[in-house]
C-alpha cells in the first residue's frame, strides 16, 4: 500500500486515494476543430511508461482534491506530489 | 507414557504447571511454556505425520518456523485448524493435535505404498501422468489428486473466533527481539524514536536464549530480559511478542500477525483470536537472524534426524531431550555447541566434522570434555524407518566425492550443521538485491530500495560482538536522524567463543551401487534425483525448477532447503550458487490464518450498510430489501401470502390508478454554486442549460468523453448561482468525482464549487393521478395547480413547519412530485405523507413497481445506460445539443456512432401476451438456426405491463428503428426459454406524455 502525500492534507495511505490515470494529457479545446486522430489520441491512447510518470491521483476519502504525483511505475517510488497548477 | 525425556533441571518452562494434552487421541502430560513439539518430544513421540507424496515417516526437525514437517490438525475450544506448527503452537490446556496425511493411522498408514513405488513418481509426474485422455481430468484426475493432495482438513464450521485489525505509524519497526534486534531498538528508544519491537516467539532474546555467551558479565537470558523490561517501561516503544512480521510492501508497510489469544487457557471475552497489524514504519531494521542449513544424506527424513541448533534449543529452553545417543554431523563448529550441551546434561554424543582435524576454542573445549569426534567424516545414511536406529557412516576421501571406509553405528538420532543461512525474506520482498556471500555460502541483502536495513546474523554477521557493535550504532543513527538527539550509548563488552571457518560441504555423496533417497525438501518431498531430473529434461531457470519440483513451495517456503537446492542445481550445471540465482520471496513469510486476514469485515460487517431515514418504517411495514450498492432499499411491501410479482402489480397499479409514494433518498443529490455554474452544467449535459429560468428543473444526459452515456437525472435552478443536480443511485460517486475532474483539473477557471448533498436530504416520491390533490393537503399555503407548478416546476414549501423542496419531476410517467426535506425529517415526512395520503387510497412502492413503472413508459436506466449506449441508441438523440460543445460531443461525430444500423431501444411483447421475457436473453430472426445465431440484440429491462395486463421488455436492437412491427425470437440459454416477440416502440403506455404534464 503506498504512502501518498496530498498536497492539501499531507501524508495519507493509498486506501484514501483513488487513481486517476495519465497526469500529462490536456483536454482540447472546446469548440476546436479536431481530427479524428487527435481526438482517439486523446480520448483513448496513453503511454504506460514503464519509470517515471505523472499520474493523477484523486482524495477520494479526505480533501477531495485532484492532485499531480511523480511516481515511478516500477519501483512505486514517489518524488514529488503537486496541485495541478504547479 | 511420563516424561522420559524431560530433564530433571533446566529449561524456561514453568514446571509447577503440568498441562495435559492429546494427540492423535492419547492423553500426554507437558508443561507450561512448552510448544506441542517440545512437550511431544520429552515424552518420546517422534513420529508425528507422513510425508507430502510418499508418506514416509517424518518427526520434527527444527524447533519454530524453520520446521517443515510438524504440520498438525489442532482443535482449540472447539476449532479445527488444519496445518498447524507443531514447534510454534505454545501448549494449552485441552489442547488436541492429530497428524495429517495419513489413513488409517500414522502408524500404519496405506499412503506409504507410495514410498515403495517412488521410481513411479518422479519430479513431474503429475504433469507427465494425467494428461491424457483429456475427457478423464475432471471425472477421475482431478478428484483423485484432490484426495490425495493437500495436508490437512479445513473445518466447515463457520469461524466463532473474533479477529482484529489493527493500524499503527512508528519511527521504527524491529523485527525480532536477539541481540541485533534489542540492541538497535533499545539505541533508537534512547533516542526518543516511536519504537516497535515484534518478536515471533513467546520470548524475547532469539539466540541469546540458547548462545553460551556474557554481555556485561550478564548471560544472554539476563542481558535481555533487563533491555526487554528497560524498553517495557519506556512510553515511546511497543513492545510485542507472538507477533510475526510476515510481509513487507511498498513504502514501508509492514503487515504483522499478532496471536493473541491462542496460548491463553481462558480468554477474556473482548481478546481476540489473532489481530493483523499494519505498520508504516519510517525505518525498518530487520534483525530477523538466520536458520541453520542442514546436510543432505540418506534417508536424512527419518524422524530422529534434527537440525543440530534445535536440538539445542530443546534442551536449553524446554529441558527436552531429544535423544539419549546423538550423533552430531556438521560442517561448522556450532554442531559442537550442541555437542557441550548434550554432555552437560550426561549424554555422550559423537561428533562427525566433515573438515580436518582442527582446533578451534570451541573444538577444543568439546576434546576436554572427553566429546568423541571424528573428523573427515559423513553420515551416509540413516537406519530406521519410524526412527533412526542407526547410521551408516563413512571417511571421506580427500576430495569429499567418496568414502574410504564405512561403518555402521548405533544411535538414536543425527543433529546436522550445514552452516547459517541469513532470514533475508523480508529484505528481499522490501525490492532489495540480494547478494551471495562466498564467505558463508548465502545470499545477504545488498541495497536498499526502501528504508530498510539488515543486522546481525540476517545480515551475515555472525559474532555478537560485531551484531551489538552494529546494531547499537545502526539504531542509533537511524533515530537521530529523526527525532535529531543524540543519546550516547556505551557498548557492552561481550564473551563468546571464537568460530573457526566452515567447511563448503552441503552433501553426502553416495557410495557405489546405492540410490538412498536424500531429501532437499522435507515439506514436498523433493529429493536430489528429482532435482537432477528436472535438469535432465531440461529445466534451466530455477524458477522452473523450483515450479516443476515443488522445491521450496508450500508452507516453510524453503526455509531450509533453498540454498541446499540452489548448490545441488549449481553442482549438476557447473556453476556457481550466484550464477544460478535465487527464486522470489514472497509474502508471507509464515502461514496467516484466513480469519486474520479477513478481520471483523464478515457477516453483516462485511461492508457498511447504507439506510434511509425511513429505514425502520419500511422495516415495520413488510419491506421485502434489495441492496442498491450500499443502500437497503424496499423491493416491495409485502402483503399477507404475496410473492413479488403480485406485490410490485398491486403497488404499481396503485400508482396508476391513485396515488404511491417511493422513498428516494438514495438518488444522489449534488449541490452546485458559484457564477459559472451554468456555463459548467452546459458543458456538462448533452443539453443546453444557460437559458434555465431559477424555480425550474431540467433532465439532462452526460457523457464520459468516449460518447457513452454516463449519467442522467434533473438538475433544478433553485437561485441564481445555485443548482441541485440529482445522479442516479449506483453512479452518484463516480458522478461527482467527474464534476470535481473537470472544475479541478480541465477547466479550473470556472467558479463553481459542487458537494455532495446525497446525505443531508430525504426523498419522497408522491406518484399518481391522486397526486396534486394530495400534495394540496401537505401544503394548503401553496398552489399547487399545474399553471402555478408545471411540469419541471419547483417551489419550496413548509411541511408542518418543516423546510420542503417541491419537484414536479416524474421516473413513473404519472403525474408526480418528489419532495426533498432535510434528512434528519425524513420519518416526518414520510409518515404525513402516509397519514394525508390514506384518503387517496395511498400505497408505499418499492423499486421492483417502480420499475415496472418506467420500463413501460420507456424511460431508460441502468439496465439501458449499462455503458455501452450513446444517446441515439436509447433515444435520447433530442437532448444531444447541435449548437454548443460539450463532454464526449466529438466523439458522438465517429463514423460508427452514425451507420445507419446502428442499435437503437425499442419495446417488445411476446406474441402470446403471456410468457415473461428473461432479462439478458437474445434477439435472433430465426430460434433453429445453426450455432453462431446471429444475434440482433438483447433484452435489457422486462416486466408486467400493468397498463396492457401483459409482458412488456426494452431491447437494445440492431437497426431498431426500422425493425418496429417484426417477429424476432427472445432466446435465454440462462433459461432455456425461446420466446416470439413482436418489436414495438419503447413507449408502451401515454406516447405523447399527457399524463406527467396533467
Amino acid at each position: 500500500m503506498l504512502n501518498i502525500k496530498c498536497p492539501y492534507c499531507g501524508d495519507r495511505s493509498q486506501k484514501e486515494f483513488a487513481y486517476g490515470g495519465d497526469g500529462t494529457i490536456t483536454r482540447p479545446k472546446l469548440n476546436q476543430e479536431i481530427s479524428d486522430e487527435e481526438w482517439d489520441n486523446f480520448v483513448y491512447l496513453r503511454k504506460s511508461p514503464r519509470g517515471k510518470h505523472i499520474e493523477l491521483w484523486h482524495h477520494i476519502a479526505g480533501c477531495r482534491q485532484w492532485f499531480k504525483v511523480e511516481r515511478d511505475t516500477t519501483t512505486h517510488e514517489i518524488f514529488r506530489t503537486f496541485k495541478p497548477e504547479e | 507414557m511420563s516424561q522420559n525425556f524431560r530433564l530433571n533441571t533446566g529449561g524456561l518452562i514453568n514446571r509447577d504447571k503440568p498441562i495435559e494434552f492429546k494427540f492423535n487421541g492419547k492423553k500426554y502430560i507437558g508443561y507450561e511454556g512448552d510448544t506441542l513439539a517440545s512437550a511431544l518430544l520429552a515424552n518420546g513421540i517422534h513420529l508425528i505425520g507422513r510425508s507430502f507424496k510418499y508418506h514416509r515417516p517424518r518427526g520434527f526437525f527444527g524447533a519454530g518456523v524453520d520446521e517443515p514437517n510438524a504440520k498438525m490438525q489442532v482443535e482449540i475450544n472447539g476449532c479445527s485448524e488444519p496445518n498447524i506448527n507443531a514447534t510454534e503452537i505454545e501448549l494449552v490446556n485441552g489442547l488436541s493435535a492429530s497428524s495429517q496425511n495419513c489413513w488409517p493411522s500414522v502408524n500404519f498408514d496405506i499412503g506409504a505404498i507410495n514410498n515403495f513405488l517412488n521410481r513411479f513418481f518422479p519430479a513431474g509426474f503429475y504433469y507427465k501422468t494425467f494428461m491424457w485422455p483429456k475427457s478423464f481430468w475432471y471425472r477421475v484426475y482431478e478428484p483423485f489428486i484432490r484426495k490425495a493432495a493437500g495436508l490437512g482438513i479445513a473445518s466447515l464450521e463457520k469461524d466463532k473466533e473474533r479477529y482484529e485489525h489493527k493500524y499503527e505509524y512508528c519511527d521504527l519497526l524491529v523485527t525480532g527481539s536477539g541481540p541485533a534486534g534489542l540492541a538497535s531498538a533499545y539505541a533508537a528508544a534512547k533516542n526518543g524514536a516511536k519504537v516497535i519491537l515484534a518478536e515471533d516467539k513467546p520470548r524475547y532474546g532469539g539466540t541469546l536464549l540458547t548462545d553460551d555467551v556474557t554481555i556485561d558479565n550478564l548471560s544472554g537470558k539476563d542481558w535481555s530480559e533487563k533491555i526487554i523490561s528497560e524498553l517495557k517501561e519506556m512510553p515511546n516503544v511497543i513492545v510485542k511478542n507472538r507477533s510475526q512480521v510476515f510481509g513487507y510492501y511498498d513504502h514501508n508497510m509492514m503487515v504483522m500477525f499478532e496471536r493473541t489469544g491462542d496460548h491463553l487457557e481462558k480468554k477474556p471475552k473482548h481478546t481476540p483470536r489473532q489481530r493483523l497489524w499494519y505498520i508504516r514504519a519510517k525505518e525498518v531494521l530487520l534483525s530477523t537472524g538466520s536458520i541453520e542449513r542442514p546436510i543432505v544424506f540418506g534417508n536424512n527424513d527419518t524422524p530422529g534426524v534434527f537440525l543440530s541448533a534445535a536440538a539445542k534449543e530443546y534442551m536449553k529452553v524446554y529441558g527436552v531431550l531429544i535423544g539419549k545417543k546423538p550423533i552430531i554431523f556438521t560442517n561448522n563448529d556450532s554442531g559442537y555447541e550442541t555437542a557441550i550441551e548434550f554432555k552437560k546434561n550426561g549424554v555422550n554424543p559423537i561428533v562427525l566434522d566433515t573438515r580436518e582435524d582442527q582446533n578451534s576454542e570451541l573444538i577444543n573445549e568439546a576434546k576436554d570434555l572427553d566429546i568423541k569426534i571424528k573428523f573427515s567424516y559423513a553420515v551416509i545414511v540413516a537406519h530406521g524407518y519410524k526412527k533412526v536406529k542407526s547410521a551408516t557412516i563413512g571417511k571421506l576421501n580427500k576430495e569429499k566425492i567418496d568414502f574410504e571406509n564405512t561403518e555402521q553405528i548405533d544411535c538414536d538420532s543425527i543433529c546436522v550443521s550445514g552452516f547459517w543461512t541469513p532470514t533475508v525474506h523480508l529484505a528481499s520482498q522490501s525490492g532489495n538485491k540480494l547478494k551471495f556471500n562466498d564467505s558463508i555460502d548465502a545470499f545477504v541483502p545488498e541495497k536498499s530500495k526502501q528504508n530498510e536495513h539488515s543486522l546481525g546474523a540476517a545480515n551475515g554477521t555472525f559474532t555478537l560482538q560485531d551484531t551489538l557493535k552494529n546494531s547499537f550504532n545502526t539504531g542509533s543513527e537511524v533515530s537521530k536522524s529523526i527525532t535529531k538527539k543524540d543519546e550516547k550509548i556505551q557498548i557492552p563488552n561481550t564473551n563468546e567463543r571464537k568460530y573457526s571457518a566452515h567447511d563448503k560441504f552441503w552433501c553426502s555423496p553416495l557410495p557405489k551401487g546405492k540410490n538412498y533417497k536424500r531429501f532437499v525438501d522435507f515439506q514436498n518431498d523433493v529429493a536430489v534425483s528429482d532435482i537432477e531430473v528436472a535438469l535432465r529434461e531440461g529445466y534451466r531457470s530455477i524458477e522452473h525448477v523450483k515450479r516443476y519440483t515443488t522445491l521450496g513451495m508450500a508452507t516453510d517456503q524453503g526455509r531450509t532447503s533453498n540454498l541446499n537446492g540452489l548448490q545441488l542445481v549449481a553442482n549438476v550445471e557447473k556453476k556457481i550458487v550466484p550464477q544460478v540465482g535465487h527464486t522470489t520471496f514472497r509474502p508471507p513469510f509464515t502461514p496467516v490464518t484466513i480469519g486474520t486476514i479477513v478481520g471483523r469485515e464478515v457477516g453483516k460487517e462485511y461492508m457498511p450498510i447504507r439506510k434511509t431515514p425511513m429505514h425502520h418504517w419500511h422495516e415495520k411495514n413488510n419491506a421485502v430489501w434489495v441492496d442498491a450498492g450500499a443502500w437497503k432499499r424496499p423491493r416491495y411491501y409485502k402483503r399477507g401470502n404475496e410473492n413479488l410479482f403480485e406485490a410490485s402489480k398491486r403497488e404499481a397499479k396503485n400508482v396508476r390508478k391513485y396515488v404511491g409514494v417511493c422513498d428516494v433518498t438514495t438518488l444522489g443529490k449534488i449541490d452546485i454554486k458559484g457564477p459559472d455554474a451554468a456555463e459548467f452544467l452546459n458543458r456538462v449535459y448533452t443539453n443546453a442549460w444557460l437559458k434555465l429560468p431559477i424555480g425550474k428543473a431540467r433532465y439532462g444526459v452526460m457523457l464520459r468523453e468516449d460518447g457513452i452515456v454516463m449519467d442522467d437525472g434533473t438538475t433544478t435552478r433553485i437561485s441564481e448561482n445555485h443548482y441541485h443536480m440529482t445522479t442516479t443511485t449506483a453512479q452518484a460517486a463516480n458522478v461527482l468525482s467527474h464534476l470535481e475532474y473537470y472544475l479541478q483539473i480541465v477547466w479550473p477557471e470556472l467558479n463553481v464549487n459542487v458537494v455532495s448533498t446525497t446525505e443531508q436530504w430525504a426523498g419522497a416520491a408522491i406518484a399518481g393521478p391522486k397526486s396534486r390533490d394530495l400534495l394540496a393537503k401537505l401544503f394548503p399555503k401553496i398552489d399547487v395547480s399545474n399553471e402555478a407548478l408545471p411540469f419541471m416546476g419547483y417551489v419550496e414549501g413548509d411541511l408542518f413547519g418543516v423546510k420542503a423542496r417541491i419537484f414536479r419531476i416524474s421516473f413513473s410517467g404519472e403525474l408526480a412530485y418528489e419532495i426533498n426535506v432535510e434528512s434528519d425529517f425524513g420519518l416526518f415526512m414520510w409518515e404525513k405523507i402516509i397519514e394525508i395520503g390514506e384518503e387517496f387510497n395511498i400505497q408505499p412502492y418499492g423499486t421492483e413497481a417502480l420499475s415496472t413503472l418506467r420500463i413501460e413508459m420507456g424511460h431508460v436506466a441502468g439496465p439501458e445506460l449499462d455503458g455501452r449506449t450513446i444517446p441515439y441508441d436509447v433515444s435520447l438523440e433530442g437532448l444531444v445539443s447541435k449548437k454548443k460543445d460539450f463532454i464526449g460531443k466529438r466523439s458522438l461525430a465517429k463514423e460508427a456512432f452514425n451507420k445507419a444500423d446502428r442499435q437503437k431501444i425499442v419495446g417488445l411483447v411476446p406474441l402470446d401476451r403471456k410468457s415473461s421475457i428473461p432479462e439478458g436473453s437474445h434477439l435472433v430472426e430465426n430460434k433453429n438456426a445453426k450455432l453462431p445465431n446471429p444475434k440482433l440484440g438483447h433484452v435489457s429491462s422486462s416486466c408486467w405491463s400493468v397498463e396492457n395486463n401483459n409482458p412488456f421488455s426494452l431491447a437494445i436492437l440492431k437497426d431498431g428503428k426500422n425493425m418496429i412491427g417484426k417477429k424476432l425470437f427472445a432466446v435465454s440459454p440462462l433459461k432455456n426459454t425461446s420466446i416470439e416477440v413482436e418489436v414495438m416502440s419503447s413507449h408502451y403506455v401515454d406516447h405523447e406524455g399527457k399524463r406527467v404534464r396533467s
